[in-house]
């Protein structure tokens, strides 16, 4: 996965004003993290509950012999929880406070290089939840990638998203 | 060169580097009390350490400066440029002595008279400007900067005669010394007087003066350095580069993760039989093993690095009791883990004192028993299967059993029957129970009955344990085993709700399969075991997991021991034990109080690592217990903040009533035939003695005959008490929080309980019905707790004064500093009283009473010095900041004793 990743790097590298973002899915909608904080991609894994944690929090997994807590996009964004007969989630492992994290989403796309002008702010109307881990949203995506031809890109705010409790 | 005089000659080296600078700043800020304080820390250090390794010349010369710091911190002199001046020879003298040590191994000879006299008449408050700076306008350094440069400038001007006659003079010496001592002496004016004159016109003025004393010092050192010149050889510092801590403990982690994935490969390997890979694996497994032991070795240190102090102690000692005590050390190379040695530097030092307070007896004692007069200590450390054997021995008067015995059954520890079924060792042993002190005299040095079980718990802590060996007039040796290293620990691999759980070995005292021997209480499980009613905790229940139905008859019991209380963790199912790389979990989960971190196991999983301390805490299992019952009353009011189990119960009209399950011995159902009468009072045949009975309610009779009896029974000492109820209503789990102290006899007050007024009783009322004081002198039930601060930095001697005035009826909050002490004022919290010590890093005692006195809501508390100076300048000084009391450190009677007084209304003012 991570060459896979690498190999894409090159067609991304972003211009002086652009952001290179990495696009998940999480319950059909769009989002998207900078590149630059994404330590890691990895498929299915093997997640051991932490009774007592928030619920956000989906338990820990061995990334090459470090713990790395791993946060469930859907429930963190208050989105229904994945289907029974769904694929197992992409882990994204990003890096908050000195400590790794895996934020779990349903698919991983592909890497964008977006021009920061592209980026609104959070329309107010924006639910409150949503309206805190969220750091504006790109419009004018590429045609052809996401989901349905006109979506929208909900950038999340890393460290945002892992405030928890 | 010897190993500690290495280890100083580098540290010193460091922080003396640092001081010039803070002097120079000090010169330019002369109010800055942190500059002061930090510069007066250094040069005390350096007097403490000078003290144990024999450096005399050294002490005497920092002894000297820190007198004068010492006026100068506590402001009782103001700071002058030429103060500060004294204050750069002093620290050149300083290194002049460390460079001649350096050079030969040992501290050059050499008079430092003068230097110390001129210290010494400005600790007396002599105008030092009048020798060292002539000009007539000396004013005090109250206009800052400016006045001082300007009236350094003459001084520097001055300088070229003042440094003349120095250097005229060092250079005879150099020649004679040449001749005598060819190797020695050259060094020391190349060291010190050389580059002095070097530097000379770029710096400031005040580091000039300095050359003055190093001729004195060389000419003096002539004639002795003949005679040391021959073993006079350059001795090289030893090879060694300070590495960061952090770096170690990086690397520590990467070999554990490391070690993780070799095992992983090796399971892999086995399970395909690929020759191949087996001998590369084999390699890598070897070298992996090696790396790791390489590392581990990186972060051990020598046990005697943790003796360094005792000699001195003892020394003190010998001289505070009268005695003559000889110190023998063994094994001091010893190595282990630095977290561990840390961790076990302070009960050492406590456990040495305690051997020469009441372990050898007096000279003229010893001579009666046909002893030598000087009495024995010694400690000894070895390995011994991973982990270390530390031995603390004195060849004194033993532990006397009987003495234990009674003092056991007195204070309520262990019924008759209980002592007479034990061996001499297990009575000795009573001495680790919290509170027993054998001494029968109250020292100044120990035995205020807060000594081993302190010890103890701070071995264990480290999962260590502790014992003893005991003869009586022969002398007592004490065993502490704590592993090399806390970075592995030894795990039980548990299975609770279908999750896979580690428990440290550390808390496990034993596993018992669940089975018949689980009964309930309403709801909550308990368990006899040998009978005595140990709480469970249902693991998957405490951690909302599924719960298997049968999981409480099938499953295991996990017998765990927290502190002194006693309680059971029920699991599904017990793996074996595993070697566990602790890791620390995620900030996000630090509120989960029930985990003390995460690991990797061998096969890749990631588990979680269960905190019996957090469980205990979680369920209330911890709050109170088995050993705590003697205290009574008082247990209601200590725990009140934190949740504990309760047995609630139905005893006549009214709601339901409760009582911590804690002070409960046992629960008896009694048939009404073993119910008899004694002088009107019911009392029962219960384990070969006569038990009384205490109906709860007024209007209690005896039960039909073939009735039975619901009796709850307390337990203390030799004696035990039945209270009569009506019925075992259930066990919960709540914050005692009395609602209102009504006065009605035998009760505390009401409480809510499970969503009900509930009546919580006075158990030691109860008892008292039962015709005996069980429990002494009562203290008034306060409606309100008197809230105390003890601010203090040794956390060991936190641990012993925080319990001490807990069990004293207390409320106890403890800082660290007064910088965290003011933290709480700013937070809002009021005391009743604040004990502080005056010696603490940041802010120290007198700092934190000024800021106090100086406004805000603690300006009229009670402040109490603990200080171990009691001569008038200090307890002037501390007045003076604002203490109303001394008390000498850690008497603890003597604090109790000011504490009562100062909270007496008005006692103050």
């Amino acid at each position: 996965m991570e060459a896979a990743l690498a190999s894409r790097r090159p067609a991304a590298v972003p211009a002086s004003s652009e952001t290179a973002i990495l696009t998940l899915t999480v319950a059909g909608q769009l989002c998207g993290v900078p590149v630059l904080g994404v330590r890691d991609i990895l498929g299915s894994q093997a997640i051991t509950p932490i009774p007592l944690a928030p619920p956000e929090v989906a338990g820990g997994l061995n990334l090459r012999g470090r713990i790395v807590t791993a946060v469930d996009l859907r429930r963190r964004l208050g989105l229904p929880p994945r289907e029974p007969g769904a694929g197992a989630p992409m882990s994204v492992v990003v890096e908050g406070g000195g400590e790794l994290y895996a934020l779990l989403a349903d698919s991983v796309g592909d890497v964008l290089a977006l021009p920061e002008s592209s980026l609104a702010p959070n329309p107010p109307t924006l639910d409150p939840l949503w309206r805190d881990v969220c750091a504006g949203v790109h419009q004018d995506l590429p045609g052809g990638s996401g989901e349905g031809s006109p979506s929208l890109l909900i950038m999340l705010d890393v460290e945002r998203i892992l405030d928890i409790g | 060169m010897d190993d500690l005089i290495a280890d100083f000659l580098t540290e010193t080296g460091e922080g003396l580097a640092g001081l010039d600078a803070a002097l120079l700043r000090l010169e330019k800020h002369p109010d800055d009390p942190q500059t002061i304080g930090e510069i007066f820390r250094l040069i005390h250090t350096i007097k403490g350490t000078c003290g144990f390794l024999g450096l005399s010349r050294l002490e005497k010369v920092a002894h000297a400066g820190e007198n004068v710091l010492g006026r100068y911190r506590d402001g009782s002199l103001p700071v002058t440029s030429e103060g500060v001046s004294l204050i750069l020879r002093v620290v050149d003298r300083v290194r002049e002595i460390m460079g001649g040590l350096e050079a030969t191994g040992a501290e050059p000879a050499g008079d430092d008279s003068a230097i110390i006299a001129e210290l010494d008449a400005v600790f007396a408050g002599k105008a030092l400007a009048a020798e060292a700076a002539p000009e007539p306008a000396a004013p005090v350094a109250a206009e800052g900067g400016k006045a001082r440069r300007s009236r350094a400038k003459p001084a520097a001007a001055k300088l070229p005669e003042t440094m003349a006659e120095p250097l005229a003079q060092a250079q005879p010496v150099t020649k004679a010394t040449k001749t005598t001592a060819a190797k020695a002496s050259p060094a020391r004016p190349r060291r010190n007087a050389a580059p002095k004159v070097v530097e000379a016109p770029p710096a400031e003025a005040v580091a000039r003066p300095e050359p003055t004393p190093a001729p004195a010092a060389v000419a003096t050192a002539a004639a002795p350095d003949a005679a040391a010149a021959p073993a006079g050889e350059a001795v090289a510092v030893a090879q060694t580069l300070r590495v960061n801590v952090d770096v170690l403990e990086s690397l520590m982690t990467l070999v554990s993760e490391l070690v993780l994935t070799r095992n992983q490969l090796l399971q892999l390997s086995r399970a395909r039989e690929d020759s191949a890979l087996t001998g590369p694996l084999q390699r890598l497994s070897h070298i992996t093993s090696e790396l790791q032991e390489g590392v581990m070795k990186t972060r051990m240190q020598p046990i005697g690095n943790a003796w360094k102090g005792l000699p001195r102690l003892v020394r003190d000692l010998a001289r505070e009791l009268g005695k003559k005590i000889e110190l023998d050390m063994r094994g001091a190379e010893t190595e282990l883990d630095r977290q561990v040695l840390e961790m076990i530097r302070d009960p050492l030092t406590h456990m040495v004192r305690n051997s020469g307070d009441h372990g050898l007896e007096g000279p003229a004692e010893r001579r009666e028993a046909g002893k030598p007069e000087a009495g024995r200590i010694t400690l000894d450390a070895y390995h011994e299967g991973g982990h270390i054997i530390i031995e603390v021995g004195d060849d004194g008067r033993g532990l006397p059993v009987e003495k234990i015995r009674a003092k056991a059954l007195a204070q309520g520890l262990a019924t008759e029957q209980e002592l007479a079924g034990m061996g001499e060792r297990d009575i000795q042993r009573f001495i680790f129970r919290a509170g027993f002190s054998t001494a029968a005299a109250v020292t100044s040095v120990s035995g205020r009955g807060v000594g081993m079980d302190v010890v103890r718990t701070n071995v264990e802590k480290i999962g260590g344990t502790i014992d003893l060996r005991s003869r009586e007039g022969k002398g007592t040796t004490f065993l502490i085993k704590i592993p090399l290293t806390l970075a592995i620990v030894s795990a039980l691999i548990v299975e609770a709700g279908g999750e896979r759980f580690a428990i440290p070995q550390i808390g496990v005292v034993e596993l018992v399969r669940a089975g018949d021997g689980v009964t309930h209480i309403k709801d909550a499980p308990v368990l006899r075991l040998r009978d005595r009613l140990l709480p469970l905790v249902s693991l998957s229940r405490l951690l909302r997991l599924e719960d298997k139905p049968d999981a409480e008859h099938g499953g295991f019991v996990v017998v765990t021991q927290v502190g002194q209380n006693l309680f059971g963790i029920i699991v599904d199912r017990v793996f074996d034990t595993e070697e566990i790389v602790v890791k620390p979990v995620a900030p996000i989960l630090r509120h989960v109080t029930m985990f003390s971190g995460n690991t990797i196991l061998g096969d890749g999983s990631v588990i979680m690592i269960l905190d019996p301390n957090g469980i205990a805490r979680a369920t209330g299992v911890g709050a109170e217990g088995v050993q705590e019952d003697r205290r009574g009353a008082a247990v209601t009011s200590t725990s009140s903040t934190e949740k504990m189990s309760l047995l609630l119960f139905r005893a006549g009209s009214g709601g339901p009533r409760a009582v911590p399950l804690g002070l409960v011995a046992r629960l008896e159902d009694l048939p009404a035939e073993r119910i008899e009468m004694s002088h009107g009072q019911p009392v029962v045949q219960y384990r070969g003695a006569l038990m009384p009975l205490v109906p709860i309610s007024d209007g209690w009779v005896p039960p039909e005959p073939g009735g039975r009896q619901a009796v709850l029974v307390f337990n203390d000492g030799g004696r035990a008490m039945g209270l009569a109820v009506d019925e075992i209503l259930d066990v919960v789990e709540e914050t005692l929080k009395i609602e209102s102290g009504q006065e009605r006899s035998g009760y505390l007050g009401t409480a809510v309980i499970a969503g009900r007024a509930t009546e919580v009783i006075d158990c030691a009322w109860w008892l008292r019905q039962a015709g005996e004081d069980w429990f002494g002198p009562q203290r008034p039930a306060d409606a309100r707790r008197t809230r105390l601060l003890v601010v203090e930095d040794s956390a060991f001697f936190r641990n012993m004064l925080v319990p001490a005035l807990g069990a004293a009826g207390f409320e106890v909050v403890a800082a660290a500093s007064g910088t965290q002490a003011l933290k709480l004022r700013e937070a809002g919290e009021c005391f009743d009283a604040i004990v502080s010590d005056i010696e603490m890093p940041e802010l120290d005692g007198l700092g934190l009473a000024r800021a106090a006195r100086d406004g805000g809501p603690w300006h009229d508390t009670p402040l109490i010095a603990l200080t171990s100076h009691t001569d008038d300048a200090a307890v002037r000084r501390s007045r003076d900041a604002g203490f109303d009391r001394h008390v000498p450190k850690f008497d603890r009677d003597a604090l109790l004793d000011v504490l009562r007084g100062c909270l007496t209304p008005n006692a103050l003012h």
